[in-house]
């Protein structure tokens, strides 16, 4: 009989083991030292550590391939080394603008930090899981942690809204997955995802047993990425949620979820690819449709970005769609640059303040270019990498996703897509309007405090260095989902 | 230096911009200078091209090819032929003048505003250079954030909505255009098995009709935004109004002739068939057509000095389309001689609308009458560039219109005929605006204010003057230079037209063809 636990099993398991030890060491030292400012440092050498361990995975894949540990119940490969990196990214970049932040609202405690690094735990598994019961468990653990952080603001009334909406909406969806996955563990009396594709693979494809179960899996899926219909709760808790939460929310809970899902779809229900890529087609239409045009009258950021990353889950999910190689690299690709991105713009809007209150409206922003050039200039290319205007780091993903698109012969897709990058264009131009066009009385006030700076000036490099070498992170991605997924 | 003059090129107004940034921004004087100084080395570098540049080569010259993006087969892939070298000279000149014209009128943001230009430049540079697609896009889409703020900070009264609505036009347009470019490539890689943009290679590809055909029309579709065609020339009128003069000049001077040089590089050579469809072209004459006579009517109605200019320009750039989609020798040089044509005249007279505003702040031809008796020189550079754009002989519109009116006859007589009713038009609502504003008493006592041109301002408008003249009298020069690139597209739309007309091939026979016009 197989040891239980074997070094396979703590070398693939490393990340997440890590990530505990180091959530758990953070409540422990908060509680014991009361030493409020060394938790966001604690929780950085954590991510060294997980960072190392990576690099770890990474050698050990170029080396031996997929492995897999615990039973085939979790997996080491191209595609959970490229999401884990992703994690760890957010997660630093969410750490360093948070610890000024929360000092701001004066809720600086440390389960903060503990809980960004048990969320970050979730994804891990959710991007290495290869089982149904353990890539439900990761999602769990995920969003245990967010509801609770986007809470966090305790005596604001919206935060709490916010957590309560994503508590509810996230809590029905996750019924939703459990309902799906029960459905396939009945056809193929196994929850492993290979199994689970040989049983699949021999139905029928018009069996409604199987269109029941994708269905629902699907619904939860599409709850947890935020696309219509059931994105409701994501303006409410992105605009509720302290900002560096709304930023990793949107980022990287986005991202595992993606990355959960690439799993389910493209391992056991490949071969039934005909029934879901139209269904993901309509809902990334509907999405984009709503996402582009809802964004367009909003004023508080927050919920301008919340609908903003609507529309662009709506572009990552067309490389679904797709359904071939490129438009899952797109996806991959899309995936990394967004962090950047859309990280970039949350740490501008977390350093907004306003006589000590957080100004989280377009019009605060007014005449920013007048007092603070740099990060206007900072903010312009995020926000054209936000619209996809090349040569910054957003156009490659897109470009991506629509040569999928037409790979594939969707042209009316592609071509919807491309012109609501022209209606996004407009939402986001308010937001440069307003920095470099409008003249205020009261110039927009930014306070960023160093991690802040840091993490805005990274972000900003990072999508025009992508956008101008691109070459390196396009092979990041191709590399991502060669040796997965088929 | 020779095999990087292109590089040289673009650059320069970037390495100006960056040298800008550095400055203090109170210091308005110092940064008036350098950005000058950085326009003038700009039009400096660019000069040696038409030194350099060899008439009797058909293919690109200057090439500069290195791998970029080799995961998707991009390069940075620059060369230049005739149609280019005309274009780039017009752009380095006009860029230069406008900026040069800037120095009074820009008062609020100097750096800002000078470092814009300066990248608006680089930008539109680039796009005359690349000889790879992708290269091209992001160019193409790169100076549309420039112009956008060019016209959204300087701008006159509804500035925000024109800057808005030019750069969103522009960028649905381009999309359309970027899955154009996409199909197309993907077409090409699954014919050859490799991934390129370069459009040489493109070219080798095997469309199918149909799909040339929709592509075609993703291409055109932002082509014709830009140059701009009837029905999507709405955004024109309004940019063109509410920019600031220079704005006003590099957008009549250079940017339309983007959409003008998209069609003979990219649309009419990579899809020749779907180019040289008899429903293509009667589509796009007719729409040209329209453009030629609705233009010059609404024209005709105009009470604002800009938005009758505006409007004239999409009466212009009618001829030129309409010659280009003739697709004959004559056709097409005289397109792309006309655009050149309109990028010195309309230029000229947003200048002359400049010098006035500047003193005034007034747009409407009412608020103007008289000028003639206090500013002579000015009434003498106004006349010149009226004349020159209706198409008096002697002045450099004739040459283009008579040389599009005979590639339009060639084709179609009622073509020709409809064009004609442009150019009476033409002279109607440009005369008459000379009327209203130069001649007469001086009614309004408000413009006893004004004076003459000083130094600068006849620096700024005498060298658009003076290649006004050079076209007009000796176009020979220009026409040289246009007769391999417009043979090359001949070649590719119509493969047979000089055996079939028994006209000597240019690119074959050996023959040079001084001129087309005196042939």
């Amino acid at each position: 009989m197989d040891p239980l636990f074997t070094w396979t099993d703590f070398f693939v398991l490393k990340p997440a083991i890590l990530l505990s030890l180091f959530g758990c060491g953070i409540l422990l030292t908060d509680f014991l030292l009361k030493q409020g400012r060394w938790n966001a440092l604690t929780a950085l050498v954590g991510e060294g550590f997980v960072a190392v361990a990576l690099w770890q995975h990474c050698e050990d894949v170029a080396a031996n391939g997929q492995r897999f540990a615990l039973g085939g119940s979790m997996a080491v490969d191209g595609f959970s080394v490229f999401f884990n990196y992703i994690f760890v990214v957010s997660a630093i970049l969410a750490i360093i603008i948070a610890s000024r932040y929360m000092d701001d609202e004066k809720s600086n405690r440390g389960e903060f930090y503990g809980l960004m690094l048990f969320a970050q735990a979730g994804m891990t598994v959710m991007a290495q899981g290869y089982e149904l019961v353990t890539l439900f468990i990761g999602l769990e653990l995920m969003a245990l942690s967010f509801y609770v952080m986007v809470g966090f603001l305790r005596n604001e009334l919206r935060s709490n809204e916010a957590a309560m909406k994503y508590l509810i909406l996230g809590a029905l969806s996750s019924g939703f997955l459990a309902y799906g996955f029960s459905i396939f563990y009945g056809i193929s009396g196994s929850t492993n995802l290979a199994a689970i594709a040989d049983a699949v693979a021999g139905r029928e494809i018009s069996d409604p047993v199987l269109l029941i179960a994708l269905v629902t899996t699907s619904v939860g899926l599409f709850f947890k990425i935020s696309v219509v219909p059931f994105h409701m709760w994501a303006p409410d808790a992105y605009e509720g949620a302290p900002t560096p939460i709304t930023a990793y929310v949107s980022v990287a809970s986005k991202a595992a979820s993606f990355a959960m899902m690439m799993r389910i779809f493209l391992v056991p229900l490949v071969s039934v690819q005909e029934l879901w890529m139209p269904l993901f087609g309509a809902v990334a239409l509907l999405t984009m449709t709503l996402g582009n045009i809802a964004a367009l009258t909003q004023n508080n950021l927050k919920r301008l970005l919340a609908y903003s990353s609507i529309s662009h889950a709506g572009y990552i999910l067309l490389g679904l769609a797709a359904g071939n190689e490129t438009g899952l690299k797109g996806i991959s690709l899309y995936i990394l640059v967004y962090i950047f991105m859309n990280f970039g713009v949350f740490a501008l809007i977390s350093a907004m303040r306003r006589e000590g209150h957080a100004a989280e409206d377009i019009d605060d922003l007014n005449g920013l270019m007048h007092r603070h050039p740099g990060y206007a200039i900072l903010m312009l290319v995020l926000l054209l990498s936000l619209a996809g205007i090349p040569p910054m780091a957003g156009f490659y993903g897109k470009y991506f996703i629509f040569l999928g698109l037409l790979e594939a012969g969707s042209y009316l897709l592609a071509i919807a897509g491309a012109l609501y990058v022209a209606v996004s264009a407009y939402y986001y131009f308010r937001i440069v309007r307003a920095m470099f066009l409008s003249e205020s009385l009261e110039p927009a006030v930014i306070a960023p405090g160093l991690g802040t700076k840091i993490a805005l000036v990274a972000s900003a490099v990072f999508t025009l260095l992508i956008g101008l070498y691109p070459e390196p992170f396009i092979n990041m991605a191709t590399d991502s989902i060669l040796l997965a997924l088929r | 230096m020779k095999e990087h003059i292109l590089s040289i090129v673009w650059l320069t107004p970037l390495v100006g911009m960056f040298i800008l940034l550095l400055l203090p921004k109170e210091n308005k004087q110092l940064i008036r200078i350098v950005a000058n100084l950085a326009a003038f080395a700009g039009f400096l570098v660019s000069l040696p091209l038409v030194f350099w540049f060899d008439n009797s080569i058909a293919d690109y010259q200057f090439v500069e090819r290195v791998s970029w993006i080799p995961a998707l087969g991009v390069e940075y892939y620059l060369g230049i032929d005739g149609i280019s070298l005309l274009l780039i000279m017009l752009t380095t000149v006009v860029g230069f003048l406008s900026i040069l014209s800037s120095w009074t009128a820009i008062e609020e943001r100097v750096k800002e505003y000078y470092a814009f230009f300066l990248f608006l430049q680089a930008g539109m540079l680039g796009v005359f250079m690349a000889l790879d697609l992708f290269l091209f896009y992001v160019f193409w889409e790169i100076m549309l954030v420039p112009m956008y703020f060019i016209i959204g900070i300087w701008g006159h009264a509804r500035r925000l909505y024109a800057a808005i609505k030019f750069f969103l036009y522009t960028l649905a347009g381009s999309v359309l255009m970027l899955l154009a470019m996409l199909a197309l490539y993907f077409k090409h890689a699954e014919q050859f098995g490799v991934y390129t943009f370069a459009i040489e290679d493109l070219m080798r590809t095997q469309v199918p009709l149909d799909m040339q055909i929709w592509l075609f029309w993703g291409f055109f579709i932002a082509f014709a935004i830009k140059v701009p065609m009837f029905p999507l020339h709405t955004w024109l009128p309004d940019a063109h109004t509410e920019a600031p003069t220079a704005g006003s000049v590099i957008l009549a001077g250079v940017l339309l002739k983007m959409g003008l040089y998209g069609l003979v590089r990219f649309s009419i050579p990579l899809l020749p068939e779907a180019a040289s469809d008899a429903t293509t072209v009667q589509i796009i004459a007719v729409l040209s057509i329209i453009a030629i006579v609705y233009g010059a009517l609404v024209s005709l109605m105009q009470k604002n000095w800009k938005k009758l200019i505006a409007y004239s320009s999409v009466s212009h750039l009618g001829f030129c389309t309409l010659g280009i989609i003739a697709l004959n020798p004559n056709g097409i040089a005289g397109g792309i001689l006309q655009g050149l044509n309109h990028g010195l005249s309309t230029p000229l007279l947003f200048l002359v609308i400049g010098i006035v505003y500047e003193q005034r702040h007034a747009l409407e031809i009412a608020d103007y009458g008289g000028l003639a008796n206090r500013m002579p020189i000015y009434t003498t550079i106004f006349l010149i560039s009226i004349l020159a754009s209706m198409g008096m002989p002697g002045l450099n519109g004739f040459i283009g219109e008579f040389t599009i009116l005979r590639g339009a006859f060639e084709r179609d007589v009622t073509w020709a005929a409809f064009a004609v009713l442009g150019i009476v038009l033409g002279a109607a609502y440009l005369l008459w605006l000379f009327q209203r504003t130069m001649l007469g008493p001086m009614t309004n006592p408000k413009n006893e204010i004004l004076r003459d041109l000083n130094l600068r301002e006849i620096c700024v408008m005498a060298p658009l003057v003076l290649w006004c003249f050079w076209i007009g009298l000796y176009p020979k020069q220009h026409f040289a230079v246009l007769e391999k690139p417009v043979a090359r597209i001949v070649e590719r739309v119509d493969p047979e037209y000089y055996s079939r007309n028994g006209i000597p091939n240019p690119l074959t026979d050996g023959v040079r063809v001084a001129s087309l016009v005196q042939d």
